[in-house]
């Protein structure tokens, strides 16, 4: 038996706002496979959920007529990675879905959810980071939207209100056209882990240059970052296999991981360079560059 | 605690009760309808023994509310039964590979074996691998999980083969 206060299945996510509104112990639940773990260790006991698991207006993947691709953010990782759209324009994507839990937990775990618990080691966060996902939430205040690259403020915690829903993850068409990445997550298995750490890189390769470098990783900080630095120093540098090293120099400058019993922070430095050489190689690749060696 | 009432389709058959609202799928198939098949392992997730079909899909009974199982199709290991009594053919592909040691996990192997199988796609051993990733054989029988999976999957498409005209 969950220890839960009551358990309230959402007819929309107007009727999930106006039920959280109303009740000031109530939290959103949609896969639930983080927060019913929370629950059975006896941490938010009693509380009242609200379930928006499966709504239609917020599940499955679309692309706007102006070729932004919208994800509703109840989506389960399976759909996520199984969907045309996403493997045809963002593929690194539904890799990063793959690589989340196991395939029970993709069956019901959601991309929402996965942002919304907050946590560093969220596998489909560095992704969106780089692609420049635009996250859509719906309260009593009405909608705002907020770039991903915000949404986290510290270890499990988020911008998002509590009476807030996650409703979309909006890719505008000028962050993926023409770009290629690659995602890369070190763990110790290959099913059923958490990341040691996650890497992503995504390239715009212009005449064997690269025009644009986004990098980002999860478990390098307290939050999913962005690493701003070293996308200025690799800008503009041809695709050769010294900008590869200068990359991963420049990275273990710019992110602070920290130890944990995982790992400790020398390692995670570590292998943040040799990650970061790998996801920039395989994004050039799909970028149909070649990594020059001479 | 508040109850709530729940209509779904256990094994191809209509069920209805009144379940208390923060009641766990798991509790629902194994107390109150005795479907022992599905087996209470780590509960949170991990290890798979709580596999059932939810739709056609593997999902881990231990995190799923009761309650959100409205209107949808379960499957256990109770529900392959053949009409004639026998086995399943994925339960028999089981027994001659020997893919069975203590036998906790074997239920959830055997349901993602069925969601394996009915695609109608040819698997490499090592998409295999992956597939069945979200179970955990403490006896570490997995050679023979993985030959039974594979021999169960090649009669089936053989059978399929056979049908096409």
């Amino acid at each position: 038996m969950f220890d839960v206060g009551s358990f309230y299945r959402a007819q929309s996510v107007e009727d999930a706002v106006r039920a959280l509104a109303a009740d000031p112990c109530a939290l959103p639940v949609c896969g639930g496979t983080d927060l019913w773990v929370r629950n059975r260790e006896g941490r938010d006991s009693g509380a009242s959920y609200v379930s928006i698991q499966g709504l239609p207006e917020i599940t499955g993947v679309r692309l706007d007529p102006d070729g932004d691709i919208v994800i509703g953010a109840a989506t389960c990782f399976r759909d996520v990675a199984e969907d045309p759209i996403v493997q045809k324009f963002i593929p690194m994507l539904g890799e990063a879905a793959e690589e989340v839990g196991s395939p029970q937990i993709r069956n019901v775990a959601t991309i929402g959810g996965n942002l919304c618990n907050g946590a560093t080691s969220a596998d489909s966060a560095p992704s969106l980071l780089i692609l420049n996902a635009l996250l859509v939430l719906k309260g009593s205040g009405g909608e705002r939207r907020i770039p991903v690259e915000e949404f986290h403020t510290g270890p499990g915690r988020t911008c998002r209100l509590r009476e807030e829903i996650l409703c979309e993850i909006r890719i505008p068409r000028s962050a993926y056209q023409n770009r290629h990445g690659a995602y890369i997550k070190y763990g110790k298995r290959n099913a059923m882990e958490i990341a040691t750490l996650g890497c992503a890189a995504l390239v715009h390769l212009k005449e064997q240059k690269l025009a644009e470098v986004r990098i980002a990783y999860g478990v390098a900080a307290p939050t999913p970052v962005r690493c701003g630095k070293t996308e200025e120093i690799l800008t503009g540098l041809p695709a050769h296999r010294e900008t590869l090293e200068r990359a991963a120099q420049c990275i273990r400058g710019e992110i602070t991981p920290r130890s944990s019993w995982r790992a400790s922070r020398e390692f995670r430095l570590h292998i943040a360079g040799e990650m970061l050489k790998r996801a920039l190689a395989e994004a050039i690749r799909r970028a149909g560059g070649h990594i020059d060696e001479a | 605690m508040k109850h709530s009432t729940l209509n779904m389709w256990v094994n191809g058959r209509a069920v209805s009760l009144a379940v208390p609202e923060g009641e766990i799928l798991l509790d629902t198939l194994r107390e109150r309808l005795g479907l022992t098949s599905v087996k209470r392992g780590c509960e949170v997730g991990e290890c798979g023994a709580c596999t059932v079909l939810i739709d056609g899909r593997a999902v881990n009974s231990c995190l799923y509310p009761a309650l959100t199982a409205e209107g949808k199709h379960i499957l256990t290991v109770e529900g392959l039964q053949q009409p004639n009594g026998e086995l399943h053919p994925i339960q028999q592909a089981f027994v001659e590979e020997a893919a069975v040691q203590c036998g906790f996990c074997t239920p959830g192997f055997i349901l993602t074996a069925v969601e394996i199988v009915g695609t109608g796609k040819r698997y490499s051993r090592e998409e295999l691998r992956k597939l069945i990733s979200g179970h955990l054989c403490r006896c570490t029988g997995y050679e023979n999980i993985l030959n039974a999976i594979e021999r169960a999957m090649n009669e089936s498409l053989e059978q399929r083969e056979g049908e096409q005209p």
